[in-house]
């Protein structure tokens, strides 16, 4: 077996593409290599992009409160999280007197692993011997549910086994949340389901192509209110699902201390720390390939299907087959990093749901949205789209009427304040405490307060003597 | 209030949301209201009272005569002043006498600010230094040498 050979058994380079190729029975062992990379290279990805990302979110969260972020160790503080990771590792790994230690050890792990096993299934290319750690599992939607309710074991064993009030608070919230929001995110799912027709994640991403005109057929465009509506269940879904604010329940730092890992230290705290972040990335991941088309380009033309013939028409037939490989890649993490982004910005505006807010949304809010959406979905698919749209709109004034008028409804509201909000940004100057420093932000005074550059301007003396004029 | 204000009512709290989302975005790309501290120092408000310097004239000889009032006022009993005659051949400040030995133990220190009141020659001053941070006792306590400032007629 020479090198070429073996290359190209590989990488699988004659079309079409199957399973298994033109291989060679004999070459069997070809195949095995080919899963364990295959394996790695979804692990590895997720793994090493965990750091970057925990020092992303800190870096735009500090932006967001106009502060500078973690810009210290590295390039723009790039490498923080590795100095944080060093200084967990070389702390000391404890185990409270009073835990069950079997279990208390467990849970990181068992938090970890269905982050990580989840991801198998997600396709990063349309190729089925190279497209995904596990391309073409004919289950795969299935899979991803199964996985994914196993997360919360992690979370309710931790809380459990730490013997302690506030952990064990914090667990019992996960599971009660994470069962709540599965509902409705296993219905958004269905929807997909539904308009696909088939439960394989890569035939999901395969019937997303684009339209005659080169336009995406993204699953949230389909029978344009409802495909968005499953989106938006889901995004809201993937919140709670990954115990991320504003459904951060599980952890409230300000009121169960850190929840579920209060006891931890160490590296099996980090493990936590890693598999929330793991978490995020192949919740996001499974939104991009669900709803926004996977490792499809937003437009044909920039679409790996439609650039790699072209580039091997160019230049040559190897360079075309790495651009047709790698282009749909760059597309999901870019789809992947934009979810990350949106986790993040949530976390910089919402602040965290009560308890009893957070189980009504899921129950009163998430749950029977997904249940009318998926309705009309049905019907849109079986009937057509007209009526499905009219019965969407008509279910949706119903709901909303009946809603508005009803004693939820009404206790949802009469709290609002939304309509007497005072205007904080009125005509306020912003403080300048030094003129010639431009270091502060833009405090808001009374809408008379000047700044002292521009009272030193006017001949006035300091703001001592402007706030001594107003009490007078 | 009737069922379509419920309605607007509704409408606005669902948008709530996006305004929240659309707020954070714009600062994001604000001017950042911290700095960069070491490198970026803001200037001290002009009354800061934080660490004591001990002036001299222009003509380069220590206001300080050693009456020691600025450590009889002291709360604390943080000062310590140790007086010496002044001579013809060994003229250090423009009185009889010169502070020979001057220490402030800034760990006993509260910057009250009752020896620059106390200080007939306004020798003594809390000016704006606040970088004080040690890791051992001994050199908290500041001598002369520390405290004074440099003599203006020597380069």
């Amino acid at each position: 077996m020479t090198p070429n050979l073996f290359f190209h058994y590989f990488f699988n380079v004659d079309p079409p593409h199957t399973a298994t190729g033109h291989m060679p029975a004999e070459y069997w062992w070809i195949d095995l290599i080919r899963i364990v990379v295959r394996v790695l290279v979804g692990l590895f990805a997720i793994l090493l992009v965990v750091p970057p990302l925990v020092w992303w979110e800190r870096r735009l969260l500090g932006f967001m409160q106009q502060r500078q972020g973690p810009n210290r160790v590295g390039p723009w503080g790039l490498l923080q999280t590795i100095a944080d990771g060093v200084k967990l590792l070389l702390k000391e790994d404890m185990n409270p007197s009073s835990v069950d230690v079997v279990l208390f050890v467990l849970a990181p792990v068992v938090f970890l692993v269905p982050a990580l096993v989840t991801s198998a299934v997600l396709p990063w290319g349309p190729s089925l011997t190279w497209g995904a750690s596990a391309p073409n599992v004919s289950v795969g939607v299935l899979y991803l549910l199964a996985w994914g309710s196993l997360a919360v074991y992690g979370v309710v064993l931790a809380g459990w086994s730490s013997n302690n009030k506030y952990s064990l608070l914090g667990g019992l919230r996960s599971s009660a949340q994470m069962i709540s929001y599965e509902l409705g995110m296993g219905l958004a799912i269905v929807t997909i389901v539904l308009l696909t027709g088939s439960l394989s994640l890569t035939d999901v991403v395969a019937r997303q192509g684009f339209t005659e005109y080169g336009l995406p057929l993204w699953n949230t465009l389909k029978f344009f209110p409802m495909g968005l509506v499953a989106m938006v269940i889901y995004a809201i879904c993937m919140l709670a699902e990954t115990n991320r604010a504003p459904f951060d329940l599980p952890e409230a730092e300000t009121e169960l201390v850190a929840g579920y890992h209060t006891e931890y230290t160490s590296m099996k705290f980090a493990i936590f720390f890693m598999a929330e972040y793991a978490n995020m990335i192949v919740v996001s991941g499974i939104c991009a390939t669900l709803f926004f088309g996977g490792y499809h380009a937003p437009l044909l033309w920039l679409d790996g299907s439609y650039l790699g013939p072209l580039v091997a028409l160019k230049t040559n037939a190897l360079l075309g087959g790495v651009v047709s490989a790698l282009v749909p890649v760059i597309w999901l993490v870019a789809k992947v990093l934009c979810g990350l982004y949106f986790f993040i910005w949530i976390r910089a505006t919402m602040p965290r749901l009560r308890y009893d807010m957070l189980m009504r949304a899921g129950w009163l809010g998430v749950f029977p949205i997904a249940l009318g959406n998926i309705l009309m979905v049905a019907i849109a698919m079986a009937l057509g789209y007209l009526y499905g749209l009219i019965g969407w709109i008509v279910l949706a004034v119903v709901s909303l009427w009946a809603f508005a008028g009803s004693k939820p409804g009404r206790s949802f509201t009469t709290n609002s304040r939304r309509d007497t909000t005072v205007l904080l940004y009125s005509e306020a100057q912003p403080f300048r405490g030094v003129p010639e420093h431009s270091g502060h932000g833009d405090q808001t005074l009374p809408p008379n307060a000047l700044s002292e550059g521009a009272l030193a301007a006017a001949g006035q003396g300091p703001l001592d003597d402007a706030f001594a004029a107003k009490k007078g | 209030m009737g069922l379509w204000d419920n309605i607007k009512t509704l409408g606005q709290e669902a948008k709530a949301p996006f305004v929240g989302l659309g707020i954070t975005q714009g600062y994001s790309n604000k001017e950042r209201v911290t700095i960069e501290y070491p490198e970026v120092r803001r200037p001290m408000p002009r009354r800061a009272r934080w660490r004591h310097v001990l002036n001299r004239y222009e003509n380069g000889m220590e206001k300080c005569i050693g009456c020691s009032l600025c450590a009889g006022s002291c709360p604390a009993n943080a000062i310590l002043v140790v007086a010496a005659e002044n001579t013809d051949e060994n003229r250090r400040s423009p009185g009889e006498r010169f502070a020979a030995q001057y220490e402030i133990n800034m760990l006993r220190c509260i910057f009250c600010g009752y020896c620059e009141e106390a200080c007939p020659t306004q020798a003594i001053q809390l000016k704006d230094i606040c970088e004080m941070a040690d890791d051992n006792r001994k050199d908290l306590i500041y001598t002369k040498e520390m405290m004074l400032v440099p003599d203006p007629t020597k380069p």
